[in-house]
């Protein structure tokens, strides 16, 4: 019913429907996808099954994703069962790459597309922040900068759990 | 606040780590300047557009302003206002040139509205530097749609008509 909510947000003319970016995908099973990252590495959200995964839409421009990115490393670096994702959704890949290295972002990252967004309801801005359980269900989804120890509290609440 | 003040902490190093770098769209103020670092004032208030009232001028059947994406063509492929086009992001460099390309030959008075909503109103690094750009160039009717979370709290969320597509 939600679902069918969100595929009904459009009236008028050539508009065409999109999702709502309420975040409807929090409570399904988290949608699949297989893309390279930039160190070459395949990764598919499936294989990451039984791990806590924070998926991270971001973008180089976007100064509320910096703030919250070199703790997403630390929590990769310090959080046994945690896997974080990053998803970049910059036009181009070149200044990506050069931010992934500078900063030794310690995380697989893929480049996103606006089929990617779609997938995931709708990142129309940024950042958005999703929590999927071992399960592969989607738990939590924040829109716009975290509220990074909520996050963390989620975070150890999921990983606490079956 | 403990960890406002590791992450401020770290978003600074960030920046100082990527300075001097190749990289300046990541290392530059999340508002108010360009990617050369020249301050871009305010948008006036009287030059804001509710997004409320922009979806009723689009519904009118009079003349509608020429509407301007002026932030991520990505999020524009992904949903933008129904009618607008891409035009190059207002925090960048080549995102202004091809501002100015696309306007060059377009009247000075035509009524334009930009918008972007990649970010909360006050952190958007494209907008007012867009803004700046237009009035440089001459425009004498220029409005910025006042998005003050994102696209899609104000504007899709909202049920007003959206497109999807990269032209």
């Amino acid at each position: 019913m939600v679902l069918l909510a969100a595929l009904l947000v459009v009236q008028t003319g050539p508009a065409v429907a999109v999702g709502t970016g309420k975040g409807w995908v929090a409570g399904h099973t988290a949608p699949g996808f297989s893309r390279m990252d930039l160190a070459g590495r395949r990764v598919t959200l499936a294989s990451y099954r039984g791990k806590v995964v924070l998926l991270n839409f971001w973008a180089t421009w976007c100064g509320p994703c910096l703030i919250e990115m070199p703790r997403f490393e630390e929590w990769q670096r310090t959080i046994p069962g945690l896997q974080v994702i990053g998803i970049s959704m910059d036009d181009e890949a070149a200044p990506v790459r050069a931010a992934y290295a500078k900063l030794k972002v310690n995380y697989p990252v893929v480049m996103g597309d606006a089929a990617m967004g779609r997938l995931y309801d709708g990142v129309y801005g940024l950042p958005v922040t999703l929590l999927i359980d071992r399960a592969g269900v989607v738990r939590f989804r924040h829109r716009g900068a975290a509220d990074l120890p909520v996050l963390r509290g989620e975070i150890e609440g999921l990983l606490a759990g079956p | 606040m403990g960890e406002f003040r590791k992450g401020f902490g770290s978003v600074m190093i960030a920046v100082s780590l990527l300075a001097g770098g190749g990289v300046q769209a990541f290392a530059r103020p999340t508002t108010g300047a360009t990617s050369e670092g020249a301050a871009v004032g305010e948008i006036p208030k009287s030059a804001l557009i509710e997004p409320a009232e922009m979806a009723g001028l689009l519904a009118k059947g009079e003349e509608k302003p020429l509407v301007l994406q002026v932030g991520s063509r990505v999020l524009f492929a992904e949903a933008h206002i129904v009618g607008s086009e891409y035009a190059g992001a207002g925090g960048q460099d080549g995102g202004r040139a091809s501002l100015r390309l696309r306007m060059k030959d377009v009247k000075r008075n035509q009524a334009v509205v930009i918008y972007c909503g990649c970010c909360p109103w006050g952190k958007c690094p494209n907008i007012r530097a867009a803004y700046a750009e237009l009035v440089a160039m001459g425009f004498t009717s220029v409005r910025a749609l006042y998005v003050a979370e994102d696209f899609g709290t104000d504007w899709v969320a909202k049920g007003y008509p959206v497109a999807r597509g990269a032209k």
